[in-house]
């Protein structure tokens, strides 16, 4: 009896896992489904993460359950499978969707504020406080240094007599 | 006034008027990486239901032609239909289509019921092809040359001024040209 019940149950299990694993029909280009070489895949993965979703812009296709993403994470598994490398599968993608896909922009002529901005801002800032920090203050009675002669009589006459002689 | 205090000033200011350009700018405009490229080859099927498919034969013939990618189930391809049935109606330039991710009876019964602009019609079942052609979404809209190259593409439904003042123009002077 629980046997049969086992092998019900385990059927019925069978029969939600293949209809979950049918897709809808003539929705998309293959199925959103990894790789069933883990190495592939998880170049795979590396691939999507570094790929932007057209469609919702701050996520990777990694992220996103856009129709678009999910056709590009089968059409990255494809390439791969097909023997292409990391970088000419970004490529093929980065040729149709220009470098805007690409969440890590390549350095070149049009990027290299984006790239060198950050450092250069750094540099600058630290650049105006060497300067301000080193510069000797303008006021020349805040100067610091010795005592002048004529500070350090002022300075006793003050200790012995309080202020009220000055 | 010394750099001290110029420089932050400077640099407040290049920051500030940088990003205020940047409001002005429409982040979902992705610039199109195949402009002055040549079309991708491809050959489409019909949608079940009407004779011809679209490829990328038909689009070298040495005519400038007017590319739309649209499907049943995309409410602003409703808004610019007009403006392509107008100009199919001109007859000026053929106007083919690209049925995106549709159901073919579904793609048949909105251009029954909307009209039906387009010369050639090839039907984009998983989109694929539409990759290839650098879509992101529906509808967009590409200028083809006479060499068979992507001259012009636009993102969105077409509104009059876009068909008027930029394609239209775009299409008479590579007409010419």
């Amino acid at each position: 009896m629980t046997r049969d019940l086992r092998r019900f149950l385990l059927s019925v299990a069978a029969a939600c896992a293949v209809s979950l694993a049918v897709p809808s029909p003539g929705a998309a280009i293959g199925v959103d489904r990894p790789l069933p070489d883990p190495i592939l895949e998880a170049r795979a993965r590396a691939i999507h993460k570094q790929l932007r979703c057209l469609v919702c812009q701050n996520q990777s296709i990694d992220d996103s359950n856009a129709g678009l993403a999910r056709d590009l994470r089968v059409l990255v598994r494809e390439r791969i499978t097909l023997g292409d490398s990391d970088g000419e599968v970004l490529d093929f993608i980065a040729g149709r969707y220009g470098d805007w896909v690409l969440l890590k922009p390549p350095l070149d002529v049009r990027t290299l504020v984006l790239w060198l901005g950050p450092a250069a801002l750094l540099l600058m800032g630290a650049g105006l406080a060497v300067t301000v920090l080193r510069r000797p203050r303008a006021d020349p009675e805040l100067a610091s240094g010795p005592l002048t002669t004529e500070e350090r009589a002022r300075l006793e006459t003050l200790l012995e007599h309080g202020e009220n002689t000055s | 006034m010394r750099i001290g205090h110029t420089l932050p000033l400077g640099l407040f200011a290049i920051v500030a008027v940088a990003l205020g350009v940047g409001l002005t700018l429409d982040p979902r405009l992705i610039p199109s990486a195949l402009i002055g490229d040549p079309i991708p080859d491809f050959s489409l099927p019909p949608v079940d239901g009407r004779p011809d498919g679209l490829a990328a034969a038909d689009l070298r013939t040495g005519e400038v032609a007017i590319v739309n990618v649209f499907a049943s189930w995309c409410g602003p391809c409703r808004i610019e239909h007009p403006l392509l049935m107008e100009v199919a109606r001109r007859g000026a330039v053929p106007v083919h289509g690209i049925n995106y991710k549709d159901l073919p009876r579904n793609a048949l019964a909105w251009l029954e019921r909307y009209g039906d602009p387009y010369r050639r019609v090839g039907s984009d079942r998983t989109g694929r092809v539409s990759i290839d052609w650098g879509v992101y979404g529906v509808p967009e809209t590409f200028v083809v040359d006479r060499r068979g190259r992507i001259a012009y593409k636009h993102v969105g439904p077409m509104m009059p001024e876009d068909m008027h003042q930029r394609i239209l123009p775009l299409v008479r002077e590579l007409q010419g040209g």
